[in-house]
């Protein structure tokens, strides 16, 4: 991608909220905040926006760049731009970080106003519901309406779902995107095994590691590389490692010997010195509670009962952690209320990160849909 | 369903048209790209999904305004429910599946009535081709025995024997040859057939 067809530098803004939000818990956030980016313009009709969920780690720098010498741009740059499949030249574009995040808006990182000090483990337990009340809020501080579109991968994918089942009025379009209707058992087993890496951390003291002076690094590194290998496939583990060795030979030792474990390594670090321990434990808690269907006698159908919108759903051949089939569910839940959906299954070597990468195919589709709506 | 005015239909689409009703809700098994969805998306204010495998036609069908599910038909249809639509397509793919019982069973449940069309290979100029020692390769069967997709050729007598053992009734059949209507000796003057199905109430 040239930087071109880049939304260019941007900025982070932040939207302050009064009026108390009462959460899926019961707890309730007196006040709160929301960080998020905006690209493209408003249009004087307000029919041209589209909401960016993010999933697990990401955050609302979704495109562009902070300053001309910032090395990554943002997490989904390489669809969104002037050009790109979803063309800020038509549509403006939000992003926001969620509530419960670790990159600006209320978390348990960020100062709670009412003591001064971090809200640390105090900051309640957030759930998607909670996410798409607090994103319609941010829809009303911005004055829009309806959603030209919700876009959501992953964890991103559910909030885009509940869009429609609590503001259906709200949604013209909505993207599921490597998603699911609620977590399996094993997929919920391995957020379980990253919560108790960070949990059983000694740095990690109950979650109040701020007043301590320590960051349970350690676990948050091993939530992070647990996490990596369930987001590639054995394929592209396969071909982009097989069984190298770092230093050429073996030196029947426990440090880095194979190629994979420098790569896990240094994804691990890397996040643990970017990303909060509290945040990763509430969001992973976000994916393992969400079950739509749970209301509605365990029927999806029934759940998206009242969706209008026109939906497409996109699952990767080689995601497991998403798989098809978890998709395929989705779809049969929108058919059976004769919705309009589109369904694309696209091969892919890469996993689950396959939804952030730029497939010829996965964009296209993208591109040709996001030129039909009407703004 | 905007795009794509069809001028040229293909003349098995027209016909199709004739057996589906206003407002019919059709899902159309092996789509492509979603040229007959349209035509009756068009002419009949049909709604209604494709389904289709190969990612070009998938897109071609997208941006004709079909709503398209990617999907291989061999697999069946569990993601559909019995009766769930007026009117079941499968044009000129049924000699191409493996699984073809089991995809006309599948047809019968999710839909109401079902429209298979297939190549008859009783056709005489077929039939000439072996005769003189090849097998046939023309315009409806245009592949050669070592590329062919095709693996499951039949004939109308064949066709008509199937329907008989699997309890399924003929509603209408129509056999054509260069798209005209074909009534003398239909095995062996008809190039295309077109059935009408639906399940023998009991």
């Amino acid at each position: 991608m040239s930087e071109s067809n880049s939304v260019g530098i941007v900025k982070a803004q932040v939207a302050h909220f009064t009026q108390p939000l009462t959460l899926k818990s019961g707890a309730v956030l007196p006040q709160y905040h929301l960080t998020y980016e905006t690209y493209g313009e408003l249009n004087a009709a307000k029919t041209n926006a589209v909401l960016i969920c993010h999933a697990l780690s990401g955050n609302h720098h979704v495109a562009g760049r902070y300053s001309a010498d910032d090395k990554y741009p943002g997490w989904w740059d390489n669809l969104i731009g002037p050009g790109k499949p979803l063309d800020t030249n038509k549509f403006f574009v939000i992003g926001l970080n969620n509530l419960g995040g670790c990159h600006g808006s209320s978390g348990p990182s960020s100062v709670d106003p009412l003591t001064d000090k971090p809200y640390s483990a105090t900051f309640p337990v957030v759930t998607v519901e909670d996410w798409v009340e607090s994103q319609a809020r941010l829809l009303d501080y911005l004055g829009i309406d309806q959603l030209a579109a919700v876009i959501g991968g992953s964890l991103g994918g559910m909030q885009a779902l509940h869009w429609n089942i609590v503001y259906p009025e709200r949604v013209r379009h909505a993207f599921v995107i490597a998603s699911a209707p609620n977590l399996t058992a094993q997929n919920m087993a391995f957020n379980e095994v990253a919560r108790q890496a960070i949990i059983t951390d000694p740095e990690f003291f109950d979650g109040d590691y701020y007043n301590h002076g320590t960051v349970p690094r350690r676990g948050l590194r091993i939530a992070r590389m647990l996490g990596h290998i369930t987001y590639l496939s054995d394929d592209v583990m396969g071909e982009k490692f097989g069984r190298k060795l770092r230093h050429g030979d073996v030196k029947y030792s426990f440090d880095v010997e194979f190629e994979m474990e420098s790569y896990l390594r240094y994804q691990g670090d890397k996040f643990a010195g970017e990303f909060d321990a509290n945040t990763y434990l509430r969001m992973t808690r976000a994916l393992d509670y969400f079950d739509p269907a749970l209301d509605y006698d365990g029927d999806l159908s029934k759940a998206l009962r009242r969706a209008q919108a026109k939906f497409v759903v996109i699952s990767f051949t080689t995601d497991w952690r998403f798989s098809p089939a978890r998709s395929r569910e989705i779809v049969k839940a929108l058919l059976d209320n004769a919705l309009p959906v589109k369904y694309a299954e696209v091969t892919s070597d890469h996993g689950h990160d396959a939804f952030l990468m730029p497939d010829p195919y996965y964009h296209d589709i993208m591109r040709a849909y996001l030129e039909q709506i009407k703004v | 369903m905007i795009n794509a005015k069809i001028t040229n239909i293909r003349p098995d689409f027209a016909l199709i048209t004739n057996w589906v009703n206003a407002k019919a809700k059709v899902l159309d098994l092996g789509c492509g790209d979603g040229t007959l969805l349209t035509h009756l998306h068009e002419t009949l204010a049909t709604t209604g999904y494709g389904i289709e495998k190969d990612d070009a036609n998938w897109l071609a069908a997208l941006k004709n305004g079909v709503d398209v599910i990617q999907m291989n038909l061999e697999e069946g249809l569990s993601g559909f429910e019995d009766q769930s639509f007026d009117t079941v397509i499968l044009s000129q793919t049924l000699q191409a599946m493996h699984n073809t019982e089991s995809i006309v069973q599948e047809m019968l449940r999710v839909g109401r009535e079902v429209i298979v069309t297939f190549p008859n290979f009783g056709y005489w100029r077929n039939r000439m081709q072996i005769t003189f020692g090849t097998m046939p390769v023309s315009k409806s069967l245009p592949y050669q025995w070592y590329d062919t997709p095709n693996v499951h050729l039949c004939t109308i007598n064949d066709f008509d024997d199937f329907c008989v053992q699997h309890q399924i009734q003929v509603i209408e059949r129509k056999v054509i040859t260069g798209g005209q209507d074909v009534h003398l000796l239909p095995n062996l003057m008809g190039n295309l057939a077109m059935y009408r199905l639906r399940k023998y109430s009991a």
